[in-house]
């Protein structure tokens, strides 16, 4: 328990402190994630609200890959990104191995089917009737999308903080794909895991509470905005 | 509409985000594949900045296990490795993926265990015995199991005391070393450790070191360059430049003193150019 208590401490010293290195690291962790975030909100939001209304052959099988996809181990995702971005890989040239691009790559890989699955989820839960009532009153393609959406907004904040916290808490992939360079590719998993290993207990514990601190910030954020207009 | 203004306004601050992301392709990057002890004793922290304010080059440290460094290595996915399992080496530098072995320092292993030494090795001089005793008391025993330089020096140790070890006693973690310390002193068990690791763990755990000094237990730390006619794509000169750091007498004079302040005792002994300490097994 003492070590957890000097952990508390430490966390503090270190943001009251201001520490280069250690503010480097979590703007690193914000910034990865919440480009990845952002990135599959841009594809699953579509894709998963497409998936909700579409009828096609072999949706259930496509539905049935994406909840799968929810469920992707970060170390398979970080093997088959960091093979793809090897030098004697497909996208060697591109030179992205061991880079925060390669690392949002990953997350992204990892955040996307979540964001779709739950948009699918959201968008369906919406009775049916109730399209067929907005396209009865006259409701073109475009508004009546945006009255789904906008329906569905609650979830679809879900959405946005599952695929956040999918990112941000992931180690396996960004270790394989970032390396955990200092300065560079360290995040504040990635430097848990390395303070871990060092036998700095105190350090990798007010790195873990930092982490704590600022999915909880970001996610009472999102809830704010989700919780606002009920 | 304002929720969704909201969103689109969020999305736009995350784009911008992606465009301050750091610029990706960097050619005068070095990429230095090497063992976790390195780097989790922190001597890395010190001489990578010194070799980056010198020459020019970045460094992207990957630290990874002896294993997995050679590995990386001969396939090209780095530039020059950093790490301690001469048996491996060996077969690498003969198969020509990896050239210009040069020795860089050395400290050593050490045998740690329960400090009531349920398997009596204490006192006792040769690894492979104390190994042997271990298998015949069945005492229980932590092997990191990842390939790393530890265990393949462990893996010689058995071969010396003539075992194969296996059964209930035998524990494979498949963890660093750090790790592996941690979960021998929660089981009670013996492991095998560089000395570095051992140090940086001692508050924590209930080891104690109970053989040490034999010459099969020398922990030899050699520099590689991945060779360049094999791999067109490696950054040749970078990874010349890292090794030729290495043993420098900068470098070496840094690796002389590096831990001395902490644990009262140098962490590495420089080796550069020097014939392989222990005569080589």
């Amino acid at each position: 328990m003492e070590l957890i208590w000097e952990g508390i401490k430490q966390s503090l010293g270190l943001l009251l402190t201001g520490d280069p290195e250690v503010l480097g690291i979590t703007a690193l962790s914000l910034q990865v994630s919440g480009v990845a975030t952002g990135l599959s909100l841009l594809v699953g939001i579509p894709l998963g609200t497409l998936m909700a209304l579409a009828r096609f052959p072999g949706r259930a099988l496509v539905v049935s890959l994406v909840n799968t996809g929810m469920g992707l181990p970060p170390v398979v995702v970080g093997l088959f990104v960091s093979i793809l971005l090897w030098r004697s890989g497909p996208l060697g040239v591109l030179e992205l191995l061991y880079t925060p691009t390669a690392m949002v790559i990953a997350q992204f890989v990892i955040a996307a089917p979540i964001v779709t699955g739950l948009t699918l989820a959201a968008v369906q839960q919406i009775p049916s009737q109730f399209r067929l009532q907005m396209l009865a009153l006259g409701a073109s393609r475009v508004q009546l999308l945006r009255v789904l959406l906008r329906e569905a907004r609650l979830p679809l904040l879900a959405a946005v903080m599952a695929g956040f916290g999918g990112g941000i808490s992931e180690v396996g992939a960004s270790l394989m794909v970032g390396g955990n360079i200092r300065g560079q590719t360290r995040v504040l998993t990635t430097a848990t895991v390395l303070e871990t290993g060092k036998g700095n207990f105190d350090l990798a514990i007010a790195l873990s509470l930092l982490l704590l601190a600022i999915t909880f910030l970001v996610n009472w954020a999102l809830t704010w905005i989700q919780q606002r207009r009920r | 509409m304002r929720g969704l203004r909201l969103g689109l306004l969020l999305l736009g601050l995350l784009l911008s985000l992606l465009a301050a992301a750091p610029a990706a392709a960097d050619r005068s990057a070095v990429i230095l594949a090497t063992t976790t002890s390195t780097q989790d004793s922190g001597l890395l922290d010190v001489l990578v900045p010194l070799f980056e304010k010198k020459g020019g080059y970045t460094v992207k440290t990957i630290a990874v296990g002896t294993g997995q460094s050679l590995a990386l290595g001969a396939r090209g996915e780095a530039d020059v490795v950093l790490v301690h399992a001469p048996t491996l080496e060996r077969e690498y530098l003969a198969k020509g993926t990896l050239v210009n072995r040069r020795l860089v320092m050395h400290n050593d292993f050490v045998l740690v265990g329960p400090p009531d030494d349920p398997a009596g090795i204490k006192g006792g001089k040769a690894a492979a015995a104390a190994f042997g005793k271990i298998a015949e008391r069945g005492s229980r025993f932590v092997s990191r199991g990842d390939n790393s330089g530890t265990h393949s020096k462990e893996r010689a140790l058995w071969k010396a005391a003539g075992i194969a070890p296996k059964g209930g006693w035998y524990v494979e973690s498949g963890q660093g070393m750090g790790a592996t310390l941690t979960i021998a002193s929660e089981k009670g068990a013996y492991t095998l450790t560089d000395r570095a690791s051992y140090l940086a763990f001692k508050k924590r755990i209930r080891l104690a070191v109970l053989l040490e000094g034999d010459t099969p237990l020398l922990n030899i730390y050699h520099v590689m360059e991945v060779n360049p006619a094999r791999h067109p794509k490696v950054n040749a000169a970078g990874g010349k430049a890292f090794a030729d750091f290495m043993v420098s007498p900068e470098a070496q004079a840094v690796i002389r003193t590096f831990g001395v302040e902490k644990y009262g005792e140098p962490l590495f002994f420089p080796d550069a150019g020097k014939p392989e300490p222990g005569s080589e097994r």
